[in-house]
């Protein structure tokens, strides 16, 4: 009940700000009849609807993980995240064995497997993708050779 | 007729040369094992390998033909999770759980592997067959659309998807909208001003529907597995000897040939696509069979019949998303964004343009049938190895896999924070209950979408009434709203089948 009806509240928020944001849209000299902010306020205006109807007629309540649990896949998302950023500068293995063991953990809780997990993905993959395959990857820090 | 024979052996002259072949078969292999691993289904599967496929450099034939063989094999391995481990892939394999789970608990897993994958390859056929006849035809007809038809067409794609896949009218409606909002993200392809990119110049290209696709449905996935901890993916039935059952495969022959038909015809209509196929076929079958046929409870004919349809569904499936370009469903959604990919834009025009890439696209689905039915009955143990991988393993694997594969097509770290966005959003949507396929069909045709309305508009010179002025898309109008109402009014009468309960102590399932 309260999930939807939250949720029905945050798509009438986003769908009011993407209507003031089409608002602001610039326009060109290269007019036509409908123009380049029509389109997007017909999809914030059927958002609009369809978020006044969750909040009057909200299913029922999903089952939520425990705090626990949502705490695991906010980690997750942080490792993810942050593998984002160490891919390029890091190389290939180095992250991808950390952000696979740390998601390997997560699934099932033992520390070396993980680890044994996490160092086999990494470097199975990259033999596979770089050797296999051909993709251009880096192994290691630019200017450590690979 | 004679145009038929004539494109088809183009066809096969594109297909049959040694080095596509062994592309089908390589795509066969490996779409077998996305399938049959617990959590990936086709759409899930196919859409982690695009990425890798396009940093390889092949051409669009091989491309395509890989990604096709992986899609139908993907369908295939689907069955196999259904079957021993009662976890359906996606929407439509939940139908051949409903009877090939009992199957297996009574020790009968090879035989409802066996006629689940002779079905599959009855529906597939026939599907194919039915697509070669349909979509020329099709095509002929979609000459004659126009803007105006065109954006009704999308409505009615739009409005079925979200009336048939969800239990939630404004659910499905929102997850449409959140796609075509996304769509509207970038340059305005007309004006060449940004629109929605806070100044950041990354999202002035528009967000790559790969991108969206990975994170929603795969990493997603991920994000399931570490909530659960992998349970639920326990090692189920044990698979004995696997014999040919000629018997039952005899008795569902008409089951088979029934399911086909009406699964393709459920799969040519846009938006609907294979869901609805499996259900219908389970659905007119059980009632066909009667009380005492014992559906649910495990009988060769429940298996049969949505498989059949299933694999019929997805064929059907590929009518409308060629002649129209106008996915039915999350699968061929996907196989759009590989047309898309490509720089193939599918329509009437395909079939005139690139009469290369349809009718190579055609045989070598045909050689796909006959290559996924030679690895699926006898070496059907070698796949059901591959289930045992525990989920600790496969799980990681299939998000760097889905990482690397961004990062090898596009190079840019931003992308991969995007990949992980969708990822989480795609969890919370599921999580709602609110459908996924929407948004992606949303990315993908927001554009498109845009356009037509805007050429309608330019043509009428402003005149929205312009929009309903011709019987085809009034009649598409028509069909949308009661695509998109009907299913409430359904929803009382037909109740959808929910998962076979799982006694613990029974069948020997592990926690």
């Amino acid at each position: 009940m309260a999930s939807d009806r939250i949720f029905g509240a945050v798509v009438i928020l986003v769908a009011l700000a993407f209507f003031a944001g089409a608002t602001q849209i610039r326009t060109s000299f290269l007019a036509d009849p409908v123009g380049s902010k029509t389109f997007p306020m017909l999809i914030s205006a059927a958002a609009f609807i369809c978020g006044v109807v969750m909040l009057m007629r909200p299913d029922p309540e999903p089952d939520w993980p425990a705090l626990r649990t949502l705490g695991a896949l906010a980690i997750a998302t942080v490792v993810l995240v942050a593998y984002a950023y160490t891919l390029k500068p890091l190389g290939f293995v180095g992250p991808t064995a950390v952000a696979a063991a740390i998601v390997s953990y997560q699934i099932r809780p033992r520390a070396l497997p993980a680890l044994a997990t996490g160092v086999g993905i990494s470097v199975g993959l990259f033999v596979l993708f770089r050797f296999g395959l051909g993709l251009s990857l880096f192994a290691l820090p630019r200017g450590m050779g690979l | 007729m004679m145009d038929l024979f004539h494109n088809l052996a183009l066809g096969f002259g594109i297909a049959l040369t040694p080095y596509t072949l062994l592309l089908a078969v390589i795509g066969c292999f490996i779409g077998t094992i996305v399938g049959a691993l617990p959590g990936l289904g086709p759409s899930n599967g196919v859409a982690i390998l695009i990425p890798l496929t396009f940093s390889l450099g092949l051409d669009a034939t091989a491309a395509l033909v890989l990604l096709t063989s992986v899609y139908y094999g993907a369908m295939y391995g689907g069955r196999i999770s259904s079957i021993l481990l009662n976890i359906p892939g996606d929407e439509p394999a939940l139908m051949t759980t409903l009877d090939g789970y009992p199957m297996a608990k009574q020790g009968r897993a090879g035989d409802a592997l066996v006629i689940s994958g002779v079905a599959s390859f009855v529906g597939a056929m026939l599907a194919t067959l039915g697509l070669m006849i349909m979509a020329p035809l099709l095509a002929q007809v979609a000459y004659k659309f126009g803007p105006a038809e065109y954006f009704a067409l999308y409505l009615l794609a739009f409005s079925t998807l979200g009336g048939i896949s969800s239990s939630n009218q404004a659910k499905a409606a929102v997850a449409s909208c959140i796609g075509l909002g996304i769509a509207m993200i970038g340059l305005d392809t007309r004006s060449g001003m940004p629109r929605f990119t806070f100044g950041n110049m990354h999202l002035n290209d528009g967000i790559d529907f790969l991108v969206a696709i990975v994170g929603l449905f795969a990493v997603s996935e991920v994000f399931f597995f570490i909530e659960t901890h992998g349970k639920g993916s326990a090692v189920g039935v044990k698979l004995g000897k696997v014999t040919v059952p000629w018997r039952d495969l005899w008795d569902s022959k008409w089951t088979m040939l029934r399911s086909s038909v009406l699964g393709f015809f459920a799969g040519v209509l846009p938006g609907a696509g294979a869901s609805l196929g499996s259900f219908m076929t389970y659905m007119m079958e059980k009632s066909i069979a009667g009380k005492d046929a014992g559906f649910g409870t495990g009988v060769p004919k429940g298996v049969a019949a949505p498989e059949a349809g299933n694999n019929a569904a997805a064929g059907g499936a590929l009518v409308p998303m060629l002649t129209l370009g106008v996915p039915g469903s999350g699968t061929t959604a996907v196989l759009l964004a590989v047309l898309m990919t490509l720089n193939i834009t599918p329509g009437p025009t395909l079939f005139t343009d690139r009469p290369d890439v349809v009718w190579g696209l055609i045989a070598s689905l045909l050689i796909a049938n006959f290559v996924l039915l030679a690895m699926n009955v006898p070496m059907v143990k070698v796949f059901v190895r591959i289930l045992q991988v525990p989920p600790a393993i496969l799980m990681p694997g299939v998000t760097m896999v889905s990482f690397v594969g961004i990062y090898a097509l596009t190079g840019s770290y931003f992308d991969l924070l995007l990949v992980t966005a969708f990822g989480v959003l795609g969890y919370m949507l599921r999580k709602l209950d609110v459908p996924t396929v929407p948004v992606i069909m949303g990315i993908l045709l927001g554009g498109a979408m845009e356009k037509d309305l805007r050429d309608a508009m330019v043509l009428s010179d402003g005149d929205w009434t312009y929009l309903f002025a011709s019987p085809v898309s009034v009649g598409l109008w028509i069909a949308a709203v009661l695509g998109f109402l009907a299913p409430i009014a359904l929803r009382r009468i037909i109740r959808k089948p929910q998962l076979v309960a799982d006694d613990i102590d029974d069948g020997g399932v592990r926690d």
